[in-house]
C-alpha cells in the first residue's frame, strides 16, 4: 500500500510564528492554497518587526554575522526542497552564497561606511552607520528565492527588521525560506514574510507610519503611487534590483549618525 | 495689543545694563535697486519682481525677480548646456581650482557678505561674521580638494556626476546653505540651478559676483530668486536630474510626493525638534551656555536647534534659575550691532507663527518666562522665551517653532530621557550633557538623530556629515558622505 503524504499548509511568517491570515483568505499559487494576507496582517507584521528591531540592532555585529551565517546553513540543509521551488540548484547555491557573503559584512560596515572627521576645532568627531528601523520589501516576482534573498538580507545584516511580501506568483520558496529562518537563530520578528496580492499589500506598507524604508523591487506599475504614499513619513525609497550583491545595498537602509565631543583636560 | 506684546514692549531696561551702540557700517555693501536672475553667466531681466526688505527695520532693500516657469526653463537649459559643453569633461583638478578660487574670494569679501547677510536676514553680525562666512568659505575649500580625489572617496565604484542639480535653500543660513549645496555639487562635476529663499535672496545674488571674479564658466551655477512657486517649477522641470532641498518637513513631503515616479534623485534636510538632555552630574554653567547657544543662536531659526530641554529632576531648579539669569544678559536688537546676541525674526510670517505657537503654550498650561527686554519699534522681534511645566503632548513640545522659544521638560532616569527625546517624528539632532563618558556613548547610540552633540551644541564643520533620521529627511551634507548624493556609480 502506498503511503499518503502529509501535505503542508502554507501560512504567513510573523513574529517568529506561522499564522494563517486573520482574514481567513487564501489564494492559489503554484498549485497550492497560500495565505492571502490582509491589511491587518500587515499591521501585525510591522508591529512585530518594530518590537524586534532594537534588540537585533543592539546585538553585536559579530553576533549578527554569525546568526546570518547560521541561516545560510539552514538553507543549505534544505537545498533540495529549495531547488524544486525555485529555478533550480544554481539559484539555490547563489542564494546561499549571497547570505554568507552578506553575513561577513555585519562587522565590517562601520569601518567601510563610517568615518572619523577631522573638524577644525578641539572636538572628537565620528560618523557611524545605524539601521533605519523597519524596512518593507516588495520582493521581485523572479527569481523566487534569489530575488527575495537579495532584497531581504541587506537590510537585515545592517540591523533593520523587515516585512517582506513574497513573489505573488511563486510564493512557495519564500515560505520555505521562512521555515529556514524559523529554525535559524534569527530572532522572531526580525524577518517577517507575507504572501498575498502585492497590489493589496503594497499601499498598506507604503503608507504605514511605522515603516522607515520601502524597497520597491517587486512593484509592478504602481511604484509612483507607492512612492507618493511613502512621502507621508519621509520613507527612504529604494528601487532594488533582483540580482545584485553589494555593500551599498546594505547602505541604502542605513542612517549615518555623527557624534561630537569636546577635547580638553 | 495682546498681553504678550505688552510684556515685550512694556518692561523697562535697567539702566545698569545699557550698552553703547557698536554698529557695523553698512557702507561696504552696495545694493542695486533691482536684480535679475543669474542665468548662463549673465543677468536675465525678470518678468516679475518683488521687494526684499530688512526684517530689522522693514525698509525695502531691492527689487528682485520672481522667477516664472519660463525663466526656470532657461536656467535649466543653461545648466544643461554648461554640463554637456565642458564642465563635466573638464579635468577634475581644474574643477577643484575653480572651487578653491571661490573659497578664497569668499574669505576676501567676508565682511561685505556678513553685513549683507545680517541686513537681509536679521541675524546678528557677530554670527554672520564668525559662523556663516568662515563656514561657507571652508565648505568650498573642503569640497574643492575632493573634486580630483573622488575615486579615493568611493573606491571600486567608478563615480560620475549626475547632471543638473536643482537646489532649494532656506532663509536661516542663506549663504552657508548655498555653500553646503553648491560646493559638493560642483566638486562632483554637476552644474546647478539654485533658488535662495524668498526672504533672503541678496547674498546669493552677490555670490554671482564671486563667480564672475572666479571666472567660473557660464551656466555652471545659475541663480533664480522667487517664492515657492519658483521652487515647485524647478522640482517639476524634466531637465533636472537631482533635487536637493533644505526647509520645512511639510514642503519636503510635498516635494517627495511631487517627484514620485520621476526617477529624479532627491535629498531632504528638513525640520527638527531636538532634545538637549542635561544629567545631574553635568557641568551646569557649561550646560547653560550650551542650552542658550542651542536655542537662541540665530533667533532659534535653526533646524537642529535644541528646542526641547530635558533636565534631570534633581537639578531642575538650579538649572532653570541659572538659565533665567543668563537670559537677562542676552542683548536683543539691531543685527548690525556687534554686541547683539539675538537679532530680528526673519519675516512677519515667521513672527506670526512663533506668536501662534507661544500663545498655544500658554493656553495649554505651560509657564512662560521672558526676560525684561526693550525691542525696537520697527521690524520683527521676539523676546527669548522659556516655557516650563511643559507636557510632552503640548504643541510647543511637538512642533518645530523655529524661533527663540525653549520648552523645558524633566526626567528621572536615562531610559526616561531617551524615551522622551525619541518621542518625535523628527530626528535631526540631539544634545547630551554629563561628565560620565560611558553614559554619553550609551545615549549617543540610542538617540534616533543624525547629529549628537555631547557636552557641546550647534557645532558645524565641512568635514562632518549632517542630516536627519525619520521625518527630518534623508541624505547627508558635509564630509565624504555629502558627495554621494551628487554622484552616480557604475557598479
Amino acid at each position: 500500500m502506498t503511503r499518503l503524504p502529509v501535505k503542508k499548509t502554507y501560512k504567513l511568517f510573523v513574529g517568529g510564528e506561522f499564522p494563517r491570515s486573520e482574514s481567513g483568505r487564501t489564494y492559489e499559487a503554484e498549485g497550492q492554497n497560500v495565505a492571502r494576507a490582509s491589511r491587518k496582517d500587515v499591521r501585525d507584521a510591522v508591529k512585530a518587526a518594530r518590537a524586534a528591531q532594537p534588540k537585533w540592532a543592539g546585538a553585536t555585529a559579530y553576533n549578527r554575522g554569525q546568526v546570518l551565517y547560521r541561516l545560510a546553513e539552514m538553507v543549505e540543509a534544505r537545498a533540495g526542497e529549495f531547488a524544486e521551488l525555485s529555478t533550480g540548484r544554481e539559484e539555490v547555491e547563489r542564494a546561499i552564497d549571497r547570505i554568507v557573503w552578506y553575513a561577513g559584512w555585519a562587522d565590517k560596515l562601520a569601518q567601510v561606511i563610517g568615518s572619523s572627521n577631522p573638524v577644525a576645532g578641539p572636538y572628537f568627531n565620528f560618523t557611524v552607520p545605524e539601521p533605519t528601523g523597519v524596512v518593507a520589501v516588495l520582493a521581485p516576482e523572479e527569481p523566487p528565492l534569489l530575488g527575495l534573498v537579495s532584497r531581504l538580507i541587506p537590510p537585515v545584516v545592517g540591523g533593520n527588521s523587515v516585512v517582506a511580501v513574497a513573489s505573488e506568483t511563486r510564493p512557495l520558496a519564500a515560505i520555505e525560506l521562512a521555515e529556514a529562518v524559523a529554525t535559524s537563530d534569527v530572532p522572531g520578528g526580525v524577518i517577517n514574510i507575507l504572501t498575498g496580492y502585492r497590489r493589496e499589500l503594497g499601499p498598506v506598507l507604503a503608507s504605514h507610519m511605522d515603516v522607515n524604508a520601502l524597497d520597491l523591487a517587486g512593484a509592478d506599475g504602481d511604484s509612483p503611487e507607492l512612492e507618493r504614499l511613502a512621502a507621508e513619513n519621509v520613507k527612504r525609497v529604494v528601487h532594488g534590483r533582483a540580482d545584485v550583491q553589494s555593500p551599498w545595498e546594505i547602505a541604502s537602509f542605513l542612517e549615518l549618525k555623527t557624534v561630537w565631543h569636546p577635547i580638553g583636560q | 495689543m495682546t498681553e504678550l506684546d505688552k510684556k515685550q514692549i512694556g518692561v523697562p531696561v535697567p539702566p545698569d545694563w545699557a550698552y553703547a551702540p557698536a554698529p557695523e557700517s553698512r557702507d561696504i555693501v552696495r545694493l542695486q535697486e533691482r536684480y535679475g536672475h543669474f542665468v548662463g553667466g549673465d543677468w536675465l531681466e525678470p518678468a516679475e519682481t518683488y521687494t526684499t526688505i530688512s526684517p530689522a527695520t522693514e525698509e525695502p532693500l531691492a527689487e528682485v525677480g520672481q522667477a516664472t516657469p519660463e525663466e526656470v526653463d532657461r536656467a535649466v537649459a543653461a545648466a544643461r548646456a554648461a554640463f554637456e559643453n565642458g564642465w563635466s569633461g573638464l579635468a577634475a583638478s581644474e574643477r577643484a581650482k575653480y572651487l578653491f578660487r571661490i573659497a578664497r574670494i569668499l574669505q576676501e569679501r567676508a565682511r561685505e557678505f556678513a553685513v549683507l547677510e545680517s541686513l537681509n536676514g536679521g541675524k546678528p553680525i557677530k554670527e554672520s561674521r564668525d559662523v556663516d562666512l568662515p563656514l561657507a568659505a571652508a565648505h568650498f575649500f573642503y569640497y574643492a580638494g575632493w573634486a580630483d580625489k573622488l575615486e579615493y572617496a568611493f573606491p571600486n565604484r567608478r563615480p560620475h556626476p549626475i547632471g543638473v542639480a536643482g537646489q532649494i535653500i532656506p532663509w536661516n543660513f542663506p549663504l552657508l546653505m548655498l555653500a553646503w549645496k553648491i560646493a559638493p555639487a560642483l566638486a562632483a562635476g554637476n552644474t546647478v540651478v539654485l533658488k535662495p529663499a524668498e526672504t533672503t535672496p541678496l547674498t546669493a545674488l552677490l555670490f554671482a559676483d564671486v563667480l564672475r571674479q572666479a571666472e567660473l564658466p557660464a551656466g555652471v551655477v545659475n541663480l533664480l530668486t522667487g517664492d515657492g512657486r519658483t521652487g515647485a517649477a524647478l522640482v517639476e522641470h524634466p531637465g533636472v536630474d537631482k533635487i536637493a532641498f533644505t526647509g520645512s518637513t511639510e514642503v519636503g513631503k510635498a516635494i517627495q510626493r511631487q517627484l514620485a515616479g520621476s526617477g529624479k534623485r532627491l535629498t531632504l534636510e528638513l525640520g527638527g525638534k531636538a532634545a538637549n538632555i542635561v544629567f545631574d552630574d553635568a557641568a551646569l554653567d557649561q550646560a547653560v551656555e550650551g542650552i542658550v547657544n542651542g536655542i537662541y543662536f540665530n533667533q532659534g531659526h535653526v533646524c537642529c536647534a535644541g528646542s526641547r530641554l530635558l533636565v534631570q529632576e534633581s537639578i531642575y531648579e538650579p538649572l532653570v534659575e541659572k538659565l533665567r539669569r543668563r537670559l537677562e544678559t542676552l542683548r536683543v536688537g539691531d543685527p548690525l550691532d556687534k554686541n547683539t546676541d539675538v537679532g530680528a525674526i526673519n519675516s512677519a510670517q515667521q513672527l506670526a507663527k512663533i506668536r501662534e505657537l507661544v500663545a498655544s503654550g500658554e493656553e495649554e498650561g505651560a509657564q512662560i518666562y521672558q526676560p525684561p527686554c526693550r525691542l525696537p519699534e520697527k521690524g520683527y522681534w521676539f523676546v527669548p522665551t522659556v516655557f516650563t511645566e511643559v507636557a510632552q503632548s503640548y504643541r510647543i513640545a511637538q512642533e518645530e517653532i523655529f524661533g527663540p522659544v525653549l520648552s523645558v521638560l524633566t526626567f528621572r532616569t536615562p531610559e526616561e530621557a531617551l524615551e522622551k527625546a525619541n518621542n518625535t517624528p523628527y530626528g535631526l539632532s540631539a544634545g547630551v550633557w554629563t561628565e560620565k563618558g560611558s553614559r554619553i556613548l550609551w545615549m549617543a547610540q540610542r538617540l534616533r538623530a543624525g547629529v549628537v552633540w555631547a557636552n557641546t551644541f550647534n557645532r558645524f564643520d565641512p568635514t562632518s556629515p549632517f542630516g536627519g533620521y525619520k521625518e527630518s529627511g534623508f541624505g547627508r551634507e558635509g564630509g565624504l558622505h555629502g558627495l554621494e548624493p551628487y554622484l552616480r556609480f557604475d557598479e
